[in-house]
């Protein structure tokens, strides 16, 4: 195994919580106000961490599994994904599914998780999460089968590797088509605005903040955490999708990923800024479009 | 420009896309608009050369679908009043799975098609998805505005699959083309406003309760 792929690993573990950070504080200053600083999120993640947890009594074990699942989830995805531009850690065919499917685990866990304490509004939110994944999951596979026509490849580290930039020139608006979507797909995946608002602590509007009403102290400390590393890992997605690495040497892909990442954060803040979060009936429509748009690109692909 | 011509009927496509899914039918009007300018450019894309058949063509399409006719629809729905919203009778998320389905089976009958130029390969599945789902909105909505909008749509795709052929085709029966869709969109424009007047809304389905 390179160094890189070590490293570059590291690299997206270190980032993650930096993410929410630069969107909050995009948002912040977009709308006229100070913000707090970038590094919130960590300093939140340690204070959560030196804290002690409760839990309900009515809580069985599958509660506190959650957050230590959802974890080990985003970080296993983590390696499917080739983060130095040329190899992942982990690389079979097919481990586009497995991608898909560990975080739908993490998020599966969470869902048990959240109607395990009994509360109503947490399993409204659970509803609610499982709902807007399930428009989300068709989006993403099919972003993925546009990949993989594209590149012919049925891995994740040999379609966003390589082949990814010999296919870009000859499909360019297809594949175009298809980081509109994958950024679509992040917003929904990251409950951000216009899903979900990460701002927000009323329980009748929350989507994901609602389920994890009742994790404390280091549970909630990595549920954050995971939450913010699943938002790196459809950020280091696009930033493949969109600029394919290969061609770089380890140390610039890895620092082109570092700064698309932030690219991505203060994106996902503009749009924060801009938009109104949609009506809840209102975000099947949201999704179907970026299905729309990557089914779009997936019959271009094929016809082209 | 084979590129040029690509980007532009993809567009095309989106803007079709967008009349499916918005919910809002001032956004729906633009996008038709945006539609028509679209279509105005394509000859000019496809024919480099440019003859003044072709300008004039780009021109009037772009002066008619791209000014006159938004310009008249915003005009209908303001002095009619009604209200904003589309109000579907297919859901906005179906309409957008039908319309993805509409492309797929274009894409997919156009190879079966047994065209004479290939190096146009995406202007006759664009033209039938276009067409499918110009009908497709015709009737599904039932706002009388947005049923005009559907037949516009229409008759874009018919115009796309005319460029096939705008070398043979004179020029007089395109811009007869061009009067005849004025005219009707004219006439359907006035008939929404009566229908307003008459009921209260534009909802056509009520038309059904005429008599005598």
């Amino acid at each position: 195994m390179k160094w890189s792929v070590v490293v570059s690993l590291a690299m997206l573990f270190v980032i993650a919580p930096l993410l929410p950070g630069i969107a909050a504080k995009t948002r912040a200053r977009l709308t006229g106000r100070r913000g707090a600083p970038v590094l919130q999120p960590y300093r939140d993640l340690a204070r959560l961490w030196r804290k002690g947890a409760v839990y309900s009594r009515d809580t069985s074990r599958v509660f506190r599994f959650a957050p230590i699942v959802l974890v080990a989830t985003a970080a296993f995805a983590a390696s499917l994904v080739p983060l130095d531009g040329q190899r992942a850690m982990l690389s079979f065919s097919g481990d586009f599914v497995a991608f898909a499917y560990l975080l739908a685990l993490g998020r599966f866990l969470l869902v048990l998780a959240a109607l395990d304490t009994g509360s109503s509004f947490e399993g409204m939110g659970a509803s609610r999460e499982v709902t807007v994944a399930a428009f989300a999951e068709p989006a993403l596979f099919l972003a993925f089968v546009a990949l993989v026509l594209a590149t012919g490849n049925l891995s994740l580290g040999g379609a966003l590797g390589g082949p990814l930039s010999q296919a870009w020139p000859g499909a360019v608006p297809a594949l175009a088509m298809v980081t509109v979507s994958l950024f679509l797909v992040l917003l929904a995946e990251g409950s951000r605005v216009p899903v979900d608002d990460p701002a927000t602590h009323l329980e009748l509007t929350m989507i994901h903040e609602v389920m994890v009403l009742d994790h404390s102290g280091p549970d909630f400390a990595m549920i954050l955490y995971g939450h913010a590393l699943k938002l790196a890992l459809f950020g280091s997605l696009l930033v493949g999708t969109l600029i394919p690495r290969a061609a770089l040497t380890a140390p610039l892909a890895i620092a082109v990923l570092a700064l698309g990442l932030v690219v991505v954060a203060v994106a996902v803040g503009i749009v924060e800024s801009v938009m109104a979060r949609l009506r809840l009936n209102r975000v099947p429509q949201f999704l179907t479009a970026a299905s729309a748009l990557a089914a779009l690109g997936v019959i271009l692909l094929l016809v082209g | 420009m084979p590129r040029v011509v690509e980007l532009l009927l993809l567009l095309v496509i989106l803007t079709s896309f967008i009349v499916l899914g918005t919910t809002r039918l001032s956004a729906c009007i633009r996008a038709v608009a945006v539609q028509g300018l679209l279509l105005g450019l394509l000859p000019l894309a496809l024919y480099p050369g440019g003859s003044l058949h072709i300008w004039g063509l780009a021109g009037g399409t772009v002066l008619l679908k791209g000014v006159i006719l938004p310009r008249f629809l915003r005009w209908a729905i303001r002095e009619a009043a009604v209200r904003r919203e589309v109000e579907p009778r297919v859901g906005f998320a179906l309409s957008l799975l039908v319309g993805v389905v509409a492309v797929a089976a274009a894409f997919a009958i156009s190879r079966i098609l047994p065209l004479p130029e290939r190096e146009r390969a995406m202007l006759v599945p664009v033209a039938l998805a276009t067409v499918i789902i110009g009908l497709f909105v015709l009737t599904t909505r039932s706002k009388a505005v947005l049923q005009v909008v559907g037949y516009l749509i229409l008759e874009n795709g018919v115009y796309l699959f005319g460029l096939t052929h705008v070398e043979r085709v004179p020029f007089l029966v395109e811009v007869g083309v061009l009067l005849d869709v004025f005219v009707a969109v004219f006439i359907m424009g006035i008939v929404v406003f009566h229908i307003n007047r008459e009921f209260d809304s534009l909802d056509s389905t009520r038309l059904t309760e005429l008599t005598d």
